[in-house]
Protein backbone atom coordinates (compact mmCIF):
# COMPACT_ATOMS: atom_id res chain seq x y z
CA UNK A 1 0.00 0.00 0.00
CA UNK A 2 1.24 3.42 -1.06
CA UNK A 3 1.67 6.02 1.68
CA UNK A 4 0.54 9.56 0.64
CA UNK A 5 2.83 11.94 2.21
CA UNK A 6 1.05 14.88 3.32
CA UNK A 7 3.31 18.09 2.16
CA UNK A 8 4.21 21.12 4.37
CA UNK A 9 3.58 24.26 3.56
CA UNK A 10 4.97 27.73 3.38
CA UNK A 11 3.25 30.59 3.72
CA UNK A 12 4.65 33.93 1.71
CA UNK A 13 4.13 37.51 2.09
CA UNK A 14 5.23 41.06 1.10
CA UNK A 15 7.68 42.55 3.41
CA UNK A 16 7.98 46.19 1.75
CA UNK A 17 8.26 46.09 -1.92
CA UNK A 18 11.69 44.52 -2.17
CA UNK A 19 11.42 41.69 0.19
CA UNK A 20 8.96 38.88 0.74
CA UNK A 21 9.11 36.74 3.99
CA UNK A 22 8.84 32.86 4.14
CA UNK A 23 7.18 31.65 6.81
CA UNK A 24 8.37 27.60 7.40
CA UNK A 25 6.53 27.53 10.49
CA UNK A 26 6.95 28.04 14.50
CA UNK A 27 10.24 27.90 15.89
CA UNK A 28 8.97 25.21 18.15
CA UNK A 29 7.89 22.82 15.66
CA UNK A 30 9.81 20.32 14.99
CA UNK A 31 11.79 20.14 11.70
CA UNK A 32 11.61 23.70 11.09
CA UNK A 33 14.55 25.02 11.60
CA UNK A 34 16.11 22.00 8.96
CA UNK A 35 13.47 23.47 6.98
CA UNK A 36 14.97 26.78 7.22
CA UNK A 37 18.66 26.32 6.51
CA UNK A 38 17.40 23.79 3.64
CA UNK A 39 15.51 26.51 2.01
CA UNK A 40 17.97 29.32 3.12
CA UNK A 41 21.07 27.28 1.24
CA UNK A 42 19.17 26.49 -1.66
CA UNK A 43 18.22 30.54 -2.81
CA UNK A 44 21.95 31.38 -1.87
CA UNK A 45 22.84 29.03 -4.10
CA UNK A 46 20.75 30.98 -7.06
CA UNK A 47 23.05 33.07 -9.02
CA UNK A 48 21.17 35.58 -9.94
CA UNK A 49 21.88 39.22 -9.80
CA UNK A 50 18.55 40.69 -8.02
CA UNK A 51 18.72 38.57 -5.24
CA UNK A 52 20.34 40.68 -2.65
CA UNK A 53 19.99 38.84 0.71
CA UNK A 54 18.42 35.82 2.03
CA UNK A 55 17.89 36.48 6.22
CA UNK A 56 16.91 33.35 8.03
CA UNK A 57 15.35 33.73 11.33
CA UNK A 58 13.03 31.42 13.36
CA UNK A 59 10.70 29.84 11.36
CA UNK A 60 11.15 32.17 8.76
CA UNK A 61 13.56 33.37 5.70
CA UNK A 62 13.02 36.84 4.37
CA UNK A 63 14.30 37.29 0.58
CA UNK A 64 15.50 40.55 -0.07
CA UNK A 65 15.15 41.10 -4.21
CA UNK A 66 15.39 44.41 -6.43
CA UNK A 67 12.08 44.42 -8.17
CA UNK A 68 14.02 46.82 -11.35
CA UNK A 69 16.41 43.89 -12.31
CA UNK A 70 14.07 41.01 -11.55
CA UNK A 71 13.47 39.63 -15.28
CA UNK A 72 10.08 39.12 -14.04
CA UNK A 73 7.51 38.18 -17.44
CA UNK A 74 4.34 38.95 -15.64
CA UNK A 75 2.78 42.35 -14.79
CA UNK A 76 3.69 41.71 -11.08
CA UNK A 77 6.86 40.77 -10.15
CA UNK A 78 6.13 39.81 -6.74
CA UNK A 79 3.42 37.22 -7.97
CA UNK A 80 6.48 35.84 -10.42
CA UNK A 81 9.00 36.00 -7.40
CA UNK A 82 6.29 33.82 -5.06
CA UNK A 83 5.89 31.13 -7.84
CA UNK A 84 9.57 31.17 -8.13
CA UNK A 85 10.92 30.78 -3.97
CA UNK A 86 8.13 28.08 -4.11
CA UNK A 87 9.85 26.08 -6.77
CA UNK A 88 13.05 26.02 -5.27
CA UNK A 89 11.72 25.06 -1.56
CA UNK A 90 10.06 21.95 -3.82
CA UNK A 91 13.15 20.54 -5.01
CA UNK A 92 14.86 21.29 -2.22
CA UNK A 93 12.72 18.97 0.16
CA UNK A 94 11.86 22.10 2.05
CA UNK A 95 7.84 21.21 1.18
CA UNK A 96 8.41 16.97 1.58
CA UNK A 97 6.75 15.61 4.81
CA UNK A 98 10.12 13.79 5.99
CA UNK A 99 12.40 16.69 7.55
CA UNK A 100 15.13 17.77 4.89
CA UNK A 101 18.74 16.50 5.20
CA UNK A 102 20.78 19.63 5.88
CA UNK A 103 23.85 19.06 3.20
CA UNK A 104 26.38 21.49 4.67
CA UNK A 105 25.51 20.57 8.65
CA UNK A 106 28.58 21.63 10.55
CA UNK A 107 30.05 20.14 13.58
CA UNK A 108 28.44 21.16 16.91
CA UNK A 109 30.62 25.09 18.02
CA UNK A 110 32.44 24.53 20.55
CA UNK A 111 32.28 28.28 22.46
CA UNK A 112 34.61 28.46 25.65
CA UNK A 113 32.99 30.45 28.43
CA UNK A 114 34.64 31.50 32.15
CA UNK A 115 31.83 31.65 34.26
CA UNK A 116 33.00 33.68 36.88
CA UNK A 117 31.21 36.67 38.52
CA UNK A 118 33.82 38.76 37.29
CA UNK A 119 33.15 38.10 34.18
CA UNK A 120 28.90 37.27 34.43
CA UNK A 121 27.59 39.99 36.55
CA UNK A 122 24.29 38.89 36.91
CA UNK A 123 25.55 35.15 37.66
CA UNK A 124 25.60 34.80 41.43
CA UNK A 125 21.53 36.58 41.26
CA UNK A 126 20.09 34.39 38.55
CA UNK A 127 21.99 31.22 39.95
CA UNK A 128 20.55 32.54 43.44
CA UNK A 129 17.10 32.90 41.52
CA UNK A 130 17.08 29.36 40.06
CA UNK A 131 17.55 27.90 43.81
CA UNK A 132 20.70 26.42 42.20
CA UNK A 133 24.47 26.73 43.75
CA UNK A 134 26.85 28.51 41.16
CA UNK A 135 28.43 24.57 40.07
CA UNK A 136 25.14 23.29 39.43
CA UNK A 137 24.00 26.79 37.86
CA UNK A 138 27.24 26.47 35.19
CA UNK A 139 26.73 22.80 34.72
CA UNK A 140 23.57 22.95 33.70
CA UNK A 141 24.29 26.03 31.33
CA UNK A 142 27.28 23.71 29.55
CA UNK A 143 25.77 20.30 29.51
CA UNK A 144 22.84 21.28 26.92
CA UNK A 145 23.59 21.81 22.91
CA UNK A 146 22.01 24.73 21.55
CA UNK A 147 20.53 25.63 17.89
CA UNK A 148 21.00 29.06 16.66
CA UNK A 149 17.99 29.86 15.69
CA UNK A 150 18.75 33.69 14.31
CA UNK A 151 21.95 36.16 14.06
CA UNK A 152 21.16 39.57 14.44
CA UNK A 153 20.31 42.59 17.45
CA UNK A 154 24.18 43.16 16.02
CA UNK A 155 26.17 41.62 13.71
CA UNK A 156 27.23 38.52 14.94
CA UNK A 157 25.10 37.94 18.14
CA UNK A 158 23.49 34.62 17.65
CA UNK A 159 20.03 33.91 19.32
CA UNK A 160 20.19 30.06 20.84
CA UNK A 161 17.42 27.89 21.84
CA UNK A 162 17.11 25.12 24.02
CA UNK A 163 18.17 26.22 27.49
CA UNK A 164 16.92 24.60 30.51
CA UNK A 165 13.55 26.26 31.12
CA UNK A 166 15.33 26.12 35.00
CA UNK A 167 17.87 28.99 33.56
CA UNK A 168 15.54 30.61 32.12
CA UNK A 169 15.50 34.56 33.38
CA UNK A 170 13.76 37.58 32.58
CA UNK A 171 15.88 40.43 31.12
CA UNK A 172 16.70 43.48 32.58
CA UNK A 173 14.07 46.06 33.08
CA UNK A 174 16.60 48.82 32.46
CA UNK A 175 18.93 47.52 30.07
CA UNK A 176 22.66 48.21 31.01
CA UNK A 177 24.26 50.79 28.38
CA UNK A 178 27.69 48.99 27.98
CA UNK A 179 27.75 44.85 27.68
CA UNK A 180 31.60 43.64 27.64
CA UNK A 181 32.51 41.95 24.30
CA UNK A 182 31.52 38.31 24.34
CA UNK A 183 29.60 38.17 26.95
CA UNK A 184 27.09 35.53 28.12
CA UNK A 185 23.78 36.18 28.88
CA UNK A 186 20.19 34.75 29.29
CA UNK A 187 17.41 36.60 27.85
CA UNK A 188 14.40 35.14 28.85
CA UNK A 189 14.22 31.81 27.21
CA UNK A 190 17.08 31.62 24.88
CA UNK A 191 20.62 32.42 25.75
CA UNK A 192 23.01 34.52 23.39
CA UNK A 193 26.68 36.03 23.56
CA UNK A 194 27.08 39.55 22.68
CA UNK A 195 29.93 39.81 19.67
CA UNK A 196 30.41 43.40 20.49
CA UNK A 197 30.42 45.97 23.25
CA UNK A 198 26.76 47.33 23.13
CA UNK A 199 24.18 48.35 25.01
CA UNK A 200 21.88 45.07 26.10
CA UNK A 201 19.11 43.80 28.82
CA UNK A 202 20.44 40.41 29.00
CA UNK A 203 21.28 38.42 32.64
CA UNK A 204 25.57 38.34 32.14
CA UNK A 205 26.36 34.89 33.26
CA UNK A 206 29.92 34.72 31.34
CA UNK A 207 32.50 35.52 29.15
CA UNK A 208 34.24 34.12 25.99
CA UNK A 209 37.55 34.81 24.69
CA UNK A 210 36.54 33.63 20.68
CA UNK A 211 35.35 36.48 18.37
CA UNK A 212 32.09 36.18 17.26
CA UNK A 213 31.92 38.62 14.34
CA UNK A 214 35.77 38.57 12.59
CA UNK A 215 35.86 41.52 9.23
CA UNK A 216 38.69 38.68 8.23
CA UNK A 217 36.08 35.65 8.17
CA UNK A 218 33.83 34.50 5.45
CA UNK A 219 31.33 34.54 6.61
CA UNK A 220 32.08 37.28 9.25
CA UNK A 221 29.87 36.10 11.37
CA UNK A 222 31.14 32.80 13.58
CA UNK A 223 27.41 31.15 13.60
CA UNK A 224 24.59 30.93 11.21
CA UNK A 225 21.07 29.83 11.59
CA UNK A 226 21.02 26.19 12.29
CA UNK A 227 24.23 25.69 13.65
CA UNK A 228 24.57 24.03 17.27
CA UNK A 229 26.79 24.99 19.95
CA UNK A 230 27.78 23.69 22.99
CA UNK A 231 29.72 26.20 25.58
CA UNK A 232 32.58 24.87 27.57
CA UNK A 233 33.45 26.22 30.73
CA UNK A 234 36.84 27.30 30.99
CA UNK A 235 39.18 28.99 34.01
CA UNK A 236 39.93 32.84 34.50
CA UNK A 237 43.22 32.03 33.43
CA UNK A 238 42.51 30.09 30.82
CA UNK A 239 40.69 32.92 29.65
CA UNK A 240 42.81 35.46 30.25
CA UNK A 241 45.38 33.39 28.52
CA UNK A 242 43.21 33.24 25.59
CA UNK A 243 42.64 36.97 25.45
CA UNK B 1 44.94 62.50 -5.26
CA UNK B 2 43.32 63.59 -1.88
CA UNK B 3 41.32 65.67 0.02
CA UNK B 4 41.29 67.33 3.44
CA UNK B 5 38.75 68.39 5.67
CA UNK B 6 39.74 71.39 7.39
CA UNK B 7 35.74 71.22 9.39
CA UNK B 8 34.06 67.79 8.87
CA UNK B 9 30.72 69.50 10.04
CA UNK B 10 28.10 67.62 12.65
CA UNK B 11 27.84 64.58 11.18
CA UNK B 12 30.00 63.72 7.93
CA UNK B 13 30.30 60.29 6.71
CA UNK B 14 31.93 57.91 3.28
CA UNK B 15 28.49 56.36 2.11
CA UNK B 16 28.08 54.07 -0.78
CA UNK B 17 25.00 52.38 -2.16
CA UNK B 18 25.41 49.66 1.21
CA UNK B 19 26.19 46.55 2.45
CA UNK B 20 24.88 43.47 0.71
CA UNK B 21 24.48 40.13 1.12
CA UNK B 22 25.30 40.51 4.56
CA UNK B 23 22.14 40.82 6.53
CA UNK B 24 22.45 36.95 7.83
CA UNK B 25 25.07 37.74 9.53
CA UNK B 26 23.50 40.35 11.54
CA UNK B 27 24.95 43.34 9.27
CA UNK B 28 22.95 46.11 8.33
CA UNK B 29 23.00 47.83 4.84
CA UNK B 30 24.25 51.22 5.62
CA UNK B 31 24.46 53.53 2.87
CA UNK B 32 23.08 57.07 2.01
CA UNK B 33 20.09 57.94 4.08
CA UNK B 34 18.68 59.85 0.18
CA UNK B 35 19.74 56.98 -2.20
CA UNK B 36 18.98 59.05 -5.08
CA UNK B 37 20.62 62.44 -4.27
CA UNK B 38 23.99 60.05 -3.75
CA UNK B 39 23.07 58.37 -7.25
CA UNK B 40 22.67 61.44 -9.60
CA UNK B 41 25.71 63.98 -7.47
CA UNK B 42 27.88 60.56 -8.52
CA UNK B 43 26.26 60.71 -12.19
CA UNK B 44 26.68 64.97 -12.16
CA UNK B 45 30.71 63.98 -12.23
CA UNK B 46 30.89 61.75 -14.08
CA UNK B 47 31.19 58.90 -11.60
CA UNK B 48 29.35 55.44 -11.53
CA UNK B 49 26.13 55.79 -9.69
CA UNK B 50 27.07 54.37 -6.73
CA UNK B 51 31.07 55.91 -5.77
CA UNK B 52 31.08 56.60 -2.67
CA UNK B 53 30.22 60.33 -1.58
CA UNK B 54 30.41 62.43 1.48
CA UNK B 55 26.99 62.20 3.43
CA UNK B 56 26.49 65.85 5.29
CA UNK B 57 24.36 66.23 7.75
CA UNK B 58 22.89 69.50 9.00
CA UNK B 59 25.70 71.52 8.63
CA UNK B 60 28.36 71.16 5.73
CA UNK B 61 32.29 70.83 5.89
CA UNK B 62 34.78 72.90 4.85
CA UNK B 63 37.12 71.39 1.76
CA UNK B 64 40.12 71.41 -0.19
CA UNK B 65 41.74 69.00 -2.80
CA UNK B 66 45.08 68.56 -4.10
CA UNK B 67 44.63 68.65 -7.60
CA UNK B 68 41.41 70.20 -9.77
CA UNK B 69 38.47 68.33 -9.31
CA UNK B 70 34.69 68.04 -10.52
CA UNK B 71 32.58 68.01 -7.67
CA UNK B 72 28.81 68.18 -7.55
CA UNK B 73 26.02 68.70 -4.31
CA UNK B 74 22.49 67.07 -4.08
CA UNK B 75 20.11 66.29 -1.80
CA UNK B 76 19.35 68.90 1.70
CA UNK B 77 20.20 72.62 -0.29
CA UNK B 78 22.63 73.67 1.03
CA UNK B 79 23.84 77.75 1.84
CA UNK B 80 26.27 79.14 0.04
CA UNK B 81 26.89 76.88 -2.71
CA UNK B 82 25.33 75.98 -6.09
CA UNK B 83 23.17 72.59 -6.21
CA UNK B 84 22.51 69.89 -8.84
CA UNK B 85 25.50 70.56 -11.01
CA UNK B 86 28.61 69.61 -11.94
CA UNK B 87 31.38 72.80 -10.38
CA UNK B 88 35.01 72.89 -11.03
CA UNK B 89 37.37 72.99 -7.99
CA UNK B 90 40.76 74.56 -8.34
CA UNK B 91 43.91 72.64 -6.33
CA UNK B 92 44.32 74.42 -3.11
CA UNK B 93 40.74 76.40 -3.20
CA UNK B 94 38.80 76.08 0.16
CA UNK B 95 35.22 75.27 -0.64
CA UNK B 96 32.78 75.94 2.32
CA UNK B 97 29.30 74.52 1.99
CA UNK B 98 26.96 75.48 3.75
CA UNK B 99 24.33 74.48 6.48
CA UNK B 100 21.02 73.11 5.45
CA UNK B 101 18.18 75.59 4.30
CA UNK B 102 15.53 72.51 3.42
CA UNK B 103 15.90 68.62 4.12
CA UNK B 104 18.48 67.36 6.80
CA UNK B 105 21.32 65.17 4.32
CA UNK B 106 23.09 66.44 1.18
CA UNK B 107 26.16 64.48 -0.54
CA UNK B 108 28.73 66.08 -2.05
CA UNK B 109 30.44 63.90 -4.57
CA UNK B 110 34.23 64.32 -6.32
CA UNK B 111 34.90 63.21 -9.88
CA UNK B 112 36.94 59.56 -9.04
CA UNK B 113 34.65 59.08 -6.38
CA UNK B 114 36.42 58.44 -2.68
CA UNK B 115 38.68 55.73 -2.40
CA UNK B 116 38.43 54.33 1.18
CA UNK B 117 39.07 50.44 1.58
CA UNK B 118 35.82 48.50 0.67
CA UNK B 119 34.49 46.06 4.03
CA UNK B 120 32.46 43.51 2.95
CA UNK B 121 32.02 44.85 -0.18
CA UNK B 122 31.10 48.39 0.50
CA UNK B 123 32.78 51.60 1.73
CA UNK B 124 29.64 52.52 3.56
CA UNK B 125 30.40 53.32 7.17
CA UNK B 126 28.78 51.67 9.68
CA UNK B 127 29.16 54.04 12.73
CA UNK B 128 27.65 51.24 15.52
CA UNK B 129 29.84 48.28 14.22
CA UNK B 130 32.66 50.64 13.78
CA UNK B 131 33.64 49.51 10.49
CA UNK B 132 33.66 50.61 6.70
CA UNK B 133 34.23 54.55 5.68
CA UNK B 134 37.44 56.04 7.39
CA UNK B 135 37.92 53.89 10.19
CA UNK B 136 33.74 52.97 10.98
CA UNK B 137 33.68 56.75 12.40
CA UNK B 138 32.20 60.27 11.63
CA UNK B 139 34.64 62.24 9.91
CA UNK B 140 36.77 64.93 12.27
CA UNK B 141 38.34 67.91 11.75
CA UNK B 142 41.51 67.52 9.68
CA UNK B 143 40.97 64.34 8.13
CA UNK B 144 42.41 63.46 5.19
CA UNK B 145 40.42 61.04 2.13
CA UNK B 146 42.16 59.74 -1.10
CA UNK B 147 39.87 60.14 -4.30
CA UNK B 148 40.05 58.51 -8.05
CA UNK B 149 41.25 59.94 -10.64
CA UNK B 150 37.77 60.89 -12.59
CA UNK B 151 37.60 63.10 -15.31
CA UNK B 152 38.22 66.79 -15.45
CA UNK B 153 35.96 69.42 -17.25
CA UNK B 154 37.31 72.12 -19.82
CA UNK B 155 35.61 74.73 -18.80
CA UNK B 156 35.16 76.13 -14.96
CA UNK B 157 31.00 75.16 -14.95
CA UNK B 158 28.99 72.86 -17.22
CA UNK B 159 26.08 74.43 -18.48
CA UNK B 160 23.59 72.05 -17.02
CA UNK B 161 22.28 71.32 -14.38
CA UNK B 162 19.30 69.07 -12.37
CA UNK B 163 15.94 70.51 -11.74
CA UNK B 164 12.49 69.22 -10.05
CA UNK B 165 11.95 65.47 -9.73
CA UNK B 166 13.43 62.71 -8.83
CA UNK B 167 15.31 65.13 -6.77
CA UNK B 168 12.87 65.47 -4.36
CA UNK B 169 11.72 68.61 -3.43
CA UNK B 170 11.61 68.63 0.76
CA UNK B 171 9.11 70.53 3.10
CA UNK B 172 8.90 70.34 6.88
CA UNK B 173 6.09 68.47 6.04
CA UNK B 174 4.70 65.69 3.53
CA UNK B 175 3.31 62.27 3.01
CA UNK B 176 4.79 59.45 2.88
CA UNK B 177 3.36 56.42 1.03
CA UNK B 178 3.20 52.69 2.89
CA UNK B 179 2.83 49.59 2.01
CA UNK B 180 0.60 47.54 4.62
CA UNK B 181 2.83 45.45 7.36
CA UNK B 182 2.45 41.90 9.28
CA UNK B 183 0.31 43.49 12.27
CA UNK B 184 -1.17 46.22 10.80
CA UNK B 185 -4.85 44.55 11.10
CA UNK B 186 -3.85 44.25 14.94
CA UNK B 187 -4.18 47.87 15.69
CA UNK B 188 -6.81 50.07 16.14
CA UNK B 189 -7.29 53.08 13.99
CA UNK B 190 -5.16 56.27 14.26
CA UNK B 191 -2.16 55.67 11.97
CA UNK B 192 -3.35 57.30 8.94
CA UNK B 193 -5.69 60.16 10.40
CA UNK B 194 -3.07 62.05 12.79
CA UNK B 195 0.10 63.48 12.01
CA UNK B 196 3.08 62.65 13.85
CA UNK B 197 6.23 64.28 14.64
CA UNK B 198 10.25 63.85 14.18
CA UNK B 199 11.42 63.15 17.77
CA UNK B 200 15.30 65.00 18.20
CA UNK B 201 16.41 61.01 19.05
CA UNK B 202 16.28 60.34 15.84
CA UNK B 203 19.38 58.97 13.73
CA UNK B 204 20.63 56.98 10.60
CA UNK B 205 19.14 53.79 12.61
CA UNK B 206 15.75 54.97 12.60
CA UNK B 207 13.20 57.89 13.22
CA UNK B 208 11.31 58.53 16.07
CA UNK B 209 7.60 59.77 15.53
CA UNK B 210 5.65 60.89 17.89
CA UNK B 211 1.99 61.40 17.81
CA UNK B 212 -1.16 59.89 19.70
CA UNK B 213 -0.18 56.85 20.80
CA UNK B 214 -1.30 53.11 19.03
CA UNK B 215 -3.36 50.58 20.77
CA UNK B 216 -2.40 46.97 19.68
CA UNK B 217 -5.37 45.03 20.29
CA UNK B 218 -3.98 41.47 20.29
CA UNK B 219 -1.31 40.85 23.17
CA UNK B 220 0.07 37.71 21.68
CA UNK B 221 4.69 37.86 21.55
CA UNK B 222 6.14 38.82 18.37
CA UNK B 223 9.29 36.74 17.27
CA UNK B 224 11.81 38.48 16.27
CA UNK B 225 12.16 38.30 12.06
CA UNK B 226 13.57 40.62 9.22
CA UNK B 227 13.06 44.28 8.82
CA UNK B 228 13.77 45.96 6.03
CA UNK B 229 14.68 50.00 5.51
CA UNK B 230 11.51 51.89 6.25
CA UNK B 231 10.30 49.38 8.07
CA UNK B 232 7.55 50.85 10.53
CA UNK B 233 7.79 49.13 13.89
CA UNK B 234 4.98 50.01 17.08
CA UNK B 235 6.46 48.97 20.42
CA UNK B 236 4.81 48.80 23.33
CA UNK B 237 4.59 52.27 23.48
CA UNK B 238 2.35 53.01 20.64
CA UNK B 239 4.89 55.39 19.12
CA UNK B 240 6.13 54.31 15.73
CA UNK B 241 10.08 53.63 15.09
CA UNK B 242 10.95 54.05 11.20
CA UNK B 243 14.08 51.66 10.42
CA UNK B 244 16.28 53.42 7.82
CA UNK B 245 19.76 53.14 6.98
CA UNK B 246 21.76 51.95 9.66
CA UNK B 247 18.84 49.56 11.06
CA UNK B 248 19.87 46.14 12.75
CA UNK B 249 18.72 43.65 10.45
CA UNK B 250 16.07 41.83 12.90
CA UNK B 251 12.91 43.22 14.80
CA UNK B 252 10.88 42.00 17.42
CA UNK B 253 8.29 44.41 17.62
CA UNK B 254 5.04 44.33 16.06
CA UNK B 255 5.38 46.04 12.47
CA UNK B 256 2.47 48.14 11.30
CA UNK B 257 3.12 49.37 7.57
CA UNK B 258 6.60 49.30 5.59
CA UNK B 259 7.49 53.10 3.61
CA UNK B 260 7.80 52.35 -0.02
CA UNK B 261 10.82 52.27 -1.75
CA UNK B 262 10.53 55.24 -4.17
CA UNK B 263 9.70 57.56 -0.93
CA UNK B 264 12.65 56.07 1.33
CA UNK B 265 15.22 59.29 0.16
CA UNK B 266 12.45 61.96 1.33
CA UNK B 267 12.27 60.10 4.54
CA UNK B 268 16.00 60.44 4.94
CA UNK B 269 15.21 64.48 4.46
CA UNK B 270 13.36 64.36 7.58
CA UNK B 271 14.90 66.07 10.90
CA UNK B 272 13.55 66.77 14.45
CA UNK B 273 10.08 68.22 14.58
CA UNK B 274 8.78 67.71 11.13
CA UNK B 275 5.82 66.46 10.36
CA UNK B 276 4.79 63.44 8.44
CA UNK B 277 1.55 61.31 7.50
CA UNK B 278 0.92 57.96 5.98
CA UNK B 279 -1.22 56.80 3.44
CA UNK B 280 -1.29 53.35 2.16
CA UNK B 281 -0.94 51.66 -1.13
CA UNK B 282 -0.28 48.26 -2.78
CA UNK B 283 3.24 46.97 -2.93
CA UNK B 284 2.59 46.41 -6.72
CA UNK B 285 1.76 50.18 -7.13
CA UNK B 286 4.81 50.95 -4.95
CA UNK B 287 7.30 48.95 -7.31
CA UNK B 288 5.34 50.24 -10.36
CA UNK B 289 5.96 53.73 -8.88
CA UNK B 290 9.68 52.37 -8.48
CA UNK B 291 9.84 51.48 -12.85
CA UNK B 292 8.49 54.90 -13.27
CA UNK B 293 11.24 56.75 -11.10
CA UNK B 294 13.99 54.15 -12.52
CA UNK B 295 12.71 55.45 -15.73
CA UNK B 296 13.23 58.90 -14.89
CA UNK B 297 17.07 58.14 -13.72
CA UNK B 298 18.03 56.13 -16.99
CA UNK B 299 17.07 59.17 -18.86
CA UNK B 300 18.99 61.43 -16.43
CA UNK B 301 22.08 59.07 -16.94
CA UNK B 302 21.71 59.33 -20.71
CA UNK B 303 21.63 63.05 -20.78
CA UNK B 304 24.61 63.30 -18.74
CA UNK B 305 26.34 60.99 -20.75
CA UNK B 306 25.77 62.50 -24.23
CA UNK B 307 26.93 65.54 -22.47
CA UNK B 308 30.34 64.69 -21.15
CA UNK B 309 31.28 63.04 -24.52
CA UNK B 310 30.30 66.07 -26.73
CA UNK B 311 32.26 68.24 -23.86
Amino acid sequence: MKVRLKSQKIRLSALGDCAIEVFVGFPSEDGVIERVQVLTLALKKQNVNWLLDIVPAYGTVAVFYDPIRIPSVLENSYDWLCAWIKEIALNAGVLARRTPTVSKKRKPVEIPVCYDKSLGEDLERVAAKAKLSLQAYIKLHSSTTYRVQAVGFAPGFPYLAGLSPKLSAPRLETPRERVPAGSVGIGGSQTGIYPFSTPGGWNLIGQTPLRLFDLNQTPPALLAVGDEVIFRPISKEEFLAWK
Amino acid sequence: MEMKLHKAGVLTTVQDLGRYGHRSSGVPVCGPMDTIALRIANLLVGNPEGCACLEITLVGPEIEFSTDKVIAVCGAKLSGVEMNRPLSVKAGEKIKLGSCISGSRAYLAISGGITTEPVLGSQSTYLRGHFGGLEGRALKDGDVLNIGKGLSLKKDVARFYISGSPLSQYSGALTLRVIEGAHMAEFSAGFFTQSYKVSVSSDRMGLRLMGKPLKRKVATDIVSRAVVCGTIQVPADGQPIMLMADAQTLGGYPQIAHVCSVDLPLAGQLKANDVVEFSLITANDAQELLKKREAHMALIRTGIKHYFQSE
